[in-house]
């Protein structure tokens, strides 16, 4: 019988469990993606961010939370034009990171 | 006759304006409360934003003052004006009179158990940022036990009303980056975050040590300030955060807490302000005459501050004022 109740998933990130092997192996050749500051220059400039809800600064994020398939499937929606490179102040290589994260 | 400056407190900016004031021709008299000279800065270890040994500093100015005359233990316990400037009453009964008063009696640390849902005093594993600067100066401290997970709180008593303090304690932010550093170079394997709001690094090499915090320490920085910390069964403790930038809550793990506590203005010279005359800002800190001009000027006449009395500050913000209110005591005292 179905009374209508339900378990809600819990919103937390559970920092103890999560999984980071796509993002410690792109640090072992990306040491910059350390070096985000959040700033958002990558998302304000992105060409696909525009319609999508691609942002790198996100994306990076995501996979620090163990997000990795919500950050695989935002990735599709890059271009790789790479205008997010030219204006991150911390200079980092995003358009490289961006195609060693589908490698 | 060499005139008599009385300068209350003998930490970095009570000794620096005296040895400043000796070399003008003036006779400084520090009054210290605590056994020893050399204030907070002589409880650190190493120095932000380069690593610099606290030692060399508060070793040199200790040297610099050595000829000054210094009363430890000692606190004024009674100050009135008369016709020759000030006359002041010394808790060993000495007293001392003196053309102006210089007071430098700097800051208290933000007592952390105020802060209950840290859990300091509570649970043993959250400790102040002053107990871990012991920690690297001593090499060791039970609760430091080859902790694996590390966090740091920023902002303990600062930027926040419900302990009364609205205000940024400045150097917390530098420090805890400092720290956090320190803490993986010993213990490598060990992975540290910090838990911020802004980071707020303003002076000069503060953003290059950020930068290496994040590249070459892997030091994990977290926007959000921690809500609330518990222990489990095991004694850990879990801590709850919002991560603001991803817009999510989440939960930790964590061997060890450190909380970066605020500068409040030092309390034990409350009594000696009123009698003359000083007022404090709404932050609790004492009121100069004003912050552009007259940052070591009173409103009274003769009385003058410096150092982390007026506002929380770097230790070169501190030696910058303690030399600029000697320049100002000299300019009272040969204009008089």
């Amino acid at each position: 019988m179905d009374f209508g109740f339900c378990l809600s998933p819990s919103s937390h990130v559970k920092m103890d469990s999560i999984d980071l092997t796509t993002f410690n192996r792109l640090k072992e050749t990306n040491p910059d993606v350390n070096t985000c500051i959040a700033c958002g220059s990558c998302t304000a400039t992105c060409t696909a961010g525009n319609f999508t809800e691609m942002s790198f600064r996100r994306l990076l994020l995501m996979l620090q939370r163990g997000k990795e398939d919500e950050a695989k499937k935002m990735i599709q929606r890059c271009m790789l034009c790479g205008k997010c490179t030219l204006v991150c102040p911390r200079g980092i290589n995003i358009r490289k990171i961006l195609l060693d994260i589908t490698r | 006759m060499k005139e008599n400056i009385l300068i209350i407190g003998g930490g970095a900016a009570g000794m620096e304006a005296a040895t400043q004031l000796k070399k003008l021709g003036l006779n400084p008299i520090i009054v210290e409360k605590s056994e020893r000279l050399g204030g907070h800065i002589a409880q650190w270890d190493r120095l932000f934003p380069a690593f610099h040994p606290a030692k060399d500093v508060v070793e040199q100015m200790l040297n610099n003052v050595k000829d000054v005359d210094a009363r430890l233990n000692t606190e004024v316990t009674d100050i009135q004006r008369d016709n020759n400037g000030f006359h002041a009453v010394l808790s060993n009964k000495e007293t001392i009179d003196a053309k102006a008063v210089i007071l430098a009696t700097g800051f208290d640390l933000f007592k952390a158990e105020r802060k209950q849902e840290y859990g300091y005093g509570i649970y043993n594993n959250v400790i102040t940022s002053l107990e871990i600067e012991k920690f690297f100066k001593e090499g060791k401290d039970p609760r430091i036990n080859n902790p694996k997970k590390i966090g740091f709180v920023h902002c303990v008593g600062a930027r926040d009303v419900k302990v009364g303090n609205t205000y940024c304690s400045k150097v917390c932010c530098t420090t805890a980056l400092k720290q956090a550093c320190e803490m993986k170079e010993v213990f490598p394997d060990a992975e540290v975050y910090t838990f911020y709001m802004d980071l707020r690094m303003f002076g000069p090499g503060y953003e290059d040590l950020y930068l290496k915090t994040q590249k070459d320490f892997d030091v994990k920085c977290i926007r959000g300030r921690v809500c609330e910390v518990s222990e489990d069964m095991n004694g850990r403790l879990v801590i709850k955060a919002e991560d603001t930038l991803f817009g999510k809550p989440l939960r930790m793990t964590l061997d060890l807490l450190v909380l970066m506590c605020s500068m409040e203005k030092a309390k034990s010279i409350d009594k000696i302000q009123q009698k003359l005359g000083i007022a404090n800002n709404s932050d609790g800190f004492m009121q100069n005459k004003d912050m552009y001009l007259g940052m070591n000027d009173s409103k009274q006449d003769g009385v003058f501050v410096a150092g982390t009395c007026t506002a929380p500050k770097s230790l070169p913000d501190t030696i910058g004022e303690a030399r600029s209110v000697a320049v100002e005591v000299f300019n009272y005292i040969n204009n008089k």
